[in-house]
């Protein structure tokens, strides 16, 4: 009951920490830092951000507004301009889609159209049980092995859609494999 | 860092080589088909043969013919393996020495390699990416060293000039005339900028080139930061590419721990100094002034020019922008001189161009031929033609601001003037083809999509004109349009054509445009009343 959960507890109540005691804080002050505060870094602190927290919760946002003495508006408007920024949570795992040209020509509508069957989700939705976040990405550029697909970060070449199906289903199967 | 270190490191590289070389391609597409783990079957199966004080196993960058992965070639015997499973690994280092591997052997003789004059990738393939003691050992930083020590900044323009280079970012503005520009200004801060924003859908060659030979790249904007002036470089990449922001921050890491980049470079007052700025994800961000935007923290939406980034870029200081190809042909035209680069190519395209072929066609992957190759070439004989019993219809070129050109004109050129001519552009590279089966109202609709979906919303030509186009598109495609419809999808690609602030705007219409010009019966025979 103690020994292996004292680790975590002792970080959170260590000095210099969020009020919420989450660490991961700690983290978003050290990209600031690293930046010496300089209004021009904050893209960098979202990445940061996002890395560490996987989305920009709205209280994130406010944060590194008040870190680099930014309005939480201007913070807000590069959060939303930019498309690898998200403001929601993602699920357990994430498809992601290539849409580039080459996955075009080499037929992705129909691969897509049978996952968004199959995980009834749509394109930057996720599943209602939290498990399968579905995304399309403008253009992976492993063009030369396409149509491709991105499981969970790893890039899959040669799709077709019983290869794409059989993925997903191995997640909705055996759950956080 | 000094002559003699340089020397030392790069002797060291050499003697430590076995005799013996296999380049595991670990570029993008083959390490998706897992050739990191071939690598490592191929080690053990060397250790396991006895082999290990003869034989290297090195990750190299890209091979090039990409859809064939992963891609394995054995040196000196000049053998080429192409989708080496894990399994073969045992056969392919016992046929070390004479022997028959049991895996698929590629012929580096035919067309695919053999057309092809690699001077950007002359090292892809060939050097580690993650080690900068096998670029030294490659020559690496030779020509940086030798125009801080042999040439004025002067000079070193007048070189980039007279080689005839435009910039392969897509517009071939004349790279001379941008490193004058931002040569000429006051002295002060200035910045040099790699543009590796590369958003087209269906292009991979600046990524390729960066993970493939990322130092290479910045002893180019080293070369640019001497030529203007410059002490402070930027690398704009894409968020959506980790492989190659890792390995450029490795490649940064590492040229700043030798002195090759940082201050009294080379044992000369020049400072240079390169930072990683990654984009998040916005097509715009490829225009120079929305990507300074972007650099600068703030929304990547582009502002009218005059005044240029050569004059007032980045926080207001003359700023060159290249595009990454741009910069991988300076050290070898630093090396080979002006003159013998200005010989390889057309009258007005000089040089090489490296294009990312894929789609419909038998072979894909990273092609670089001189300028004024035919497209016939490239797509009938480097990449075989279209899939068994398909035909080639159409060539895309310029991604999203260029346009479909028809097999008829597939014995074009390609420099800058023949594809604009066409109605296409030359593009950063991407070449998709395109079989009989496109559906070239559809692929117009596609391209207008990632436009609408790409508009940063500033100008309301590009912000509301693409989503009308879009929707005119669809109803055109779905049969659902009259002919005084498709009068006013035309009427409208003017419109935003002249109307919008940046290139991404102004170039939207072009896949409409060049489809209509070229398959108009696509078109028409889809309208309602005929």
């Amino acid at each position: 009951m103690n020994a292996p959960t004292t680790a975590v507890g002792q970080d959170e109540a260590s000095p210099g920490t969020h009020p919420s005691g989450d660490e991961r804080f700690a983290r978003i002050d050290e990209a600031m830092q690293k930046h010496a505060f300089e209004q021009d870094a904050l893209i960098e602190v979202l990445h940061a951000a996002q890395e560490h927290f996987g989305y920009l919760r709205t209280d994130l946002l406010h944060y590194i507004a008040h870190g680099l003495k930014l309005p939480s508006s201007r913070v807000y408007g590069v959060a939303t301009f930019y498309h690898l920024f998200t403001l929601a949570p993602r699920g357990e795992h994430t498809c992601v889609v290539c849409t580039g040209t080459a996955c075009y020509v080499r037929g992705v509508d129909r691969l897509l159209a049978a996952i968004e069957a199959e995980s009834g989700a749509l394109p930057g939705q996720t599943t209602p049980d939290g498990r399968i976040t579905l995304e399309v990405a403008r253009c992976v550029g492993a063009c030369g092995i396409a149509p491709v697909v991105v499981f969970d970060g790893n890039v899959e070449g040669g799709q077709t859609e019983d290869s794409t199906l059989d993925r997903i289903r191995k997640w909705d199967h055996h759950g956080s494999e | 860092m000094d002559q003699n270190e340089l020397r030392s490191i790069v002797e060291a590289e050499r003697s430590e080589r076995r005799p013996v070389q296999v380049r595991v391609c670990t570029a993008s597409a083959c390490l998706a088909s897992r050739s990191r783990e071939v690598a490592g079957r191929l080690r053990a199966a060397a250790e396991g043969a006895g082999l290990g004080d003869r034989v290297d196993v090195r990750e190299v960058g890209c091979l090039r013919l990409c859809s064939e992965g992963p891609l394995v070639k054995v040196e000196p015997e000049g053998v080429l393996y192409e989708r080496v499973g894990v399994d073969q690994a045992d056969s392919i280092v016992g046929a070390i020495g004479g022997g028959t591997a049991e895996a698929r052997v590629g012929d580096l003789s035919e067309p695919f390699f053999a057309r092809q004059l690699p001077i950007v990738l002359e090292n892809s393939g060939a050097v580690e990416p993650e080690r900068i003691a096998s670029y030294l050992a490659a020559g690496g930083y030779g020509q940086l060293r030798r125009v801080l020590r042999e040439m004025t900044p002067q000079q070193v323009v007048e070189a980039i000039t007279r080689s005839g280079i435009r910039g392969r970012g897509g517009a071939g503005y004349p790279t001379g005339l941008k490193w004058a520009t931002v040569a000429k200004m006051p002295p002060g801060r200035k910045f040099v900028v790699c543009n590796a924003d590369e958003g087209d859908p269906g292009a991979f060659m600046d990524r390729s080139v960066l993970e493939s030979d990322p130092q290479r790249v910045l002893e180019g904007m080293a070369i640019a930061g001497y030529a203007v002036g410059a002490d402070q470089g930027y690398v704009y990449l894409r968020g959506e590419h980790p492989l190659t922001i890792r390995r450029l921050r490795l490649a940064i890491d590492q040229a700043r721990r030798l002195g090759v980049l940082g201050s009294g470079i080379f044992d000369s007052p020049f400072n240079f100094r390169i930072d990683l700025r990654i984009g998040a994800g916005a097509y715009v961000c490829g225009e120079e002034t929305a990507l300074m935007a972007s650099i600068e923290g703030r929304r990547g939406t582009p502002h009218p020019r005059p005044p240029y980034p050569a004059q007032s870029g980045l926080w207001g200081s003359p700023t060159l922008i290249n595009n990454v190809e741009t910069l991988a042909n300076i050290p070898a035209i630093v090396r080979e001189g002006a003159d013998r680069f200005a010989a390889i190519g057309t009258a007005s395209s000089k040089g090489t161009k490296v294009f990312a072929l894929a789609g419909n066609v038998r072979r894909s992957g990273l092609v670089e031929v001189p300028m004024g190759t035919s497209l016939r070439t490239i797509v009938e004989e480097i990449g075989g033609g279209a899939p068994e019993g398909r035909s080639i219809k159409a060539v895309q070129t310029g991604g999203p601001s260029g346009g479909c050109i028809p097999a008829a004109h597939l014995d074009t050129p390609v420099d800058y003037e023949s594809l604009k001519a066409l109605g296409s552009i030359m593009g950063s590279g991407g070449m998709i083809v395109m079989d009989d089966r496109a559906d070239m109202v559809d692929v117009a609709r596609y391209f207008m999509e990632f436009c609408r979906d790409e508009s940063c919303g500033k100008c309301i030509p590009c912000r509301a004109g693409t989503v009308q186009l879009h929707r005119m598109l669809v109803r055109i495609r779905d049969g659902q349009a009259t002919r005084d419809e498709l009068h006013r999808l035309e009427g409208l690609c003017e419109m935003v054509r002249h109307a919008s602030l940046c290139g991404l705007g102004q170039a939207a219409p072009s896949p409409v445009l060049s489809t209509l010009r070229f398959f108009r019966e696509e078109y028409e025979s889809r309208l309602i009343g005929g």
